[in-house]
């Protein structure tokens, strides 16, 4: 059961977004998300919303993913476009209870702000199910780099969660087996309320740390075995190199940002 | 096979929090292209004495030299790492990266070599320890023993003279067991890499050139394994069982098989003397 989980759930592919730069696929992510915030009116969100579905169906990433993707922030969405709809004042009141007015204006920013989110869910969705964690932290490697003037640790981050990614399936393992030997011993990790059941995960998790501090020791001396010595001087055998798709995303993410500015100023809504 | 290229001289080293040395005055030498087997109980010092030939600890006192280089200097201790690799006792605790070619590619990037060399070298590698199939493979999709052979490669993707397996089969079945130690057996010959095979197993001892018999952190016996494993009581006195197949050919002898050799170690040797001995009846 705990082997289902896997970070960032890349989804393996051969399409124009599986085959473009880490690099650039997370800094068009990040400009998507701005163009989101940015956009203003319904024309704009639905050409948004039309370049990620043809982005997603390019992918050839089933829908049910994205879907599957945005149930854990529904209830947040659901939050925000209620508590907007309720207190967000401007424009003609269209309903009313005692206190409670609904505003046209009102309504619109609910829903702009609903519209927000679930499409930043789905921007991020779209970059994690098609780039490996590898590519991703070589990426977020090589873009820190520049940070490291300021005597920002990219390398060593990039290396962490390299590893993190490396030990996730074996500490499941090994959570698992501990579950198990407890389990034999008359731990209950099943019934009970909310308080017994944390109570429950104690011996689990105490051996689970003690372990992984273990593994960290051994690991470290392996790494240094094989003259590991920080990020200075190091290479990397794969190499980033920017392709025509990058620049052609780019150029298309330009175009999309110009289209929602243009929007924006005639006040097309 | 004549000249050493490990030099270990009245070696030392002890623990901050022990009381007694882990490894007490031990001088030995490793001849090139030599293979080894360290063998000795648990605590025996023979483990720490692997992690000072490869300058993981630095000596108390003495001196290891590997191939010319210092390995009780700190300034030599990344030379030192490139010519004396290890491969540990667990397989997970080891394999650092997601992807197997990803792990064989580490040592390289951090000795900085340049990318082209370094994809030449892992494919080479790989196909050499015989992974190439699980190049893009995740390491938690392998079997114990294929975890191990990644570890090899990715020692022997940064040219070692020497490699030392710190009871590296130790936590696999007998299939991975077997499998690693062939793999051993095939560098030692084919590139002439020196292996020093640290063990509690006496079935791969007798597979070595020579043995050394560690206990309380000095050097117990050594000599061939014929030389040492015939001293059945010194060896069981160390806390160590005699090989099988010597075993069984002691207790064919005093059934009344006086004609077998006391000196059968392995299962080969075993099936040539029986047939002998048949064929004199």
């Amino acid at each position: 059961m705990l082997k289902d989980i896997t970070l960032g759930q890349f989804f393996p592919g051969s399409s124009f977004l599986h085959k473009m730069d880490p690099r650039m696929k997370l800094i068009l992510t990040f400009a998507l998300i701005i163009i989101v915030f940015v956009s203003q009116g319904f024309v704009g969100f639905g050409l948004i919303l039309a370049f990620v579905l043809l982005v997603t169906l390019s992918s050839g990433i089933a829908f049910k993913f994205l879907v599957r993707g945005l149930k854990p922030v529904l209830f947040i969405v659901l939050f925000t476009f209620v508590l907007n709809v309720f207190f967000q004042t401007g424009g003609e009141v269209i309903f009313k209870l005692s206190f409670l007015r609904i505003t046209d204006g009102g309504l619109r920013m609910a829903f702009f702000l609903a519209a927000r989110l679930v499409l930043l869910v789905i921007c991020s969705q779209l970059l994690t199910l098609t780039t490996s964690p590898i590519a991703l932290t070589d990426g977020l490697e090589s873009l820190m780099r520049p940070l490291k003037r300021f005597h920002f640790p990219a390398h060593e981050i990039a290396m962490m969660m390299s590893i993190a990614l490396r030990f996730i399936p074996t500490l499941m393992d090994e959570a698992n087996k501990i579950m198990k030997a407890q389990t034999a011993r008359g731990a209950d990790f099943e019934n009970g309320n909310l308080v017994q059941r944390a109570k429950a995960m104690v011996p689990l998790l105490v051996p689970l740390f003690v372990g992984s501090f273990r593994r960290a020791e051994e690991l470290a001396m392996a790494m240094e075995a094989r003259c590991y010595h920080g990020g200075e001087g190091r290479t990397r055998m794969r190499q980033l190199r920017y392709g025509w798709r990058d620049g052609t995303a780019a150029g298309v993410m330009a175009a999309l940002l110009a289209a929602v500015l243009l929007l924006n100023y005639f006040r097309v809504v | 096979m004549s000249e050493p290229i490990i030099c270990a001289r009245d070696v030392c080293f002890q623990y901050d929090d022990a009381d007694h040395p882990a490894v007490d005055h031990v001088t030995l030498d490793v001849m090139k292209g030599e293979f080894l087997a360290i063998l000795g109980r648990n605590g025996s010092g023979k483990s720490t004495f692997a992690k000072l030939l490869n300058a993981l600890l630095l000596a108390t006192s003495g001196t290891i030299e590997v191939d010319g280089l210092r390995a009780t200097n700190e300034e030599d201790c990344f030379a030192v790492r490139e010519v004396c690799g290890m491969v540990f006792q667990n397989p997970d605790n080891q394999i650092v990266a997601t992807i197997v070619e990803e792990d064989c590619a580490f040592g390289l990037e951090n000795l900085g070599v340049e990318p082209a060399e370094i994809r030449r070298r892992v494919d080479e590698t790989l196909r050499a320890v015989g992974m190439e199939k699980y190049a893009e493979t995740s390491p938690s999709m392998l079997s114990g023993g294929q975890k191990q052979r990644v570890a090899v490669a990715g020692v022997l993707a940064m040219k070692p003279k020497v490699i030392v397996f710190d009871e590296s089969t130790a936590m696999l079945d007998p299939v991975g067991r077997r499998d690693v130690m062939n793999l051993a057996r095939k560098l030692n010959r084919e590139e002439g890499i020196t292996i020093v095979w640290i063990t509690h197993f006496m079935d791969e001892a007798v597979l070595a050139d020579r043995v050394v018999v560690m206990d309380a952190g000095k050097i117990a016996l050594q000599g061939t394994p014929r030389e040492v494993f015939i001293r059945t009581k010194e060896i069981r006195a160390l806390g160590l069982d005699v090989p099988g197949m010597m075993q069984l050919s002691a207790e064919l002898r005093a059934a009344g098989l006086a004609g077998l050799s006391a000196t059968t170690m392995t299962v080969e040797e075993m099936a040539e003397e029986l047939c002998r001995l048949k064929s004199r009846i």
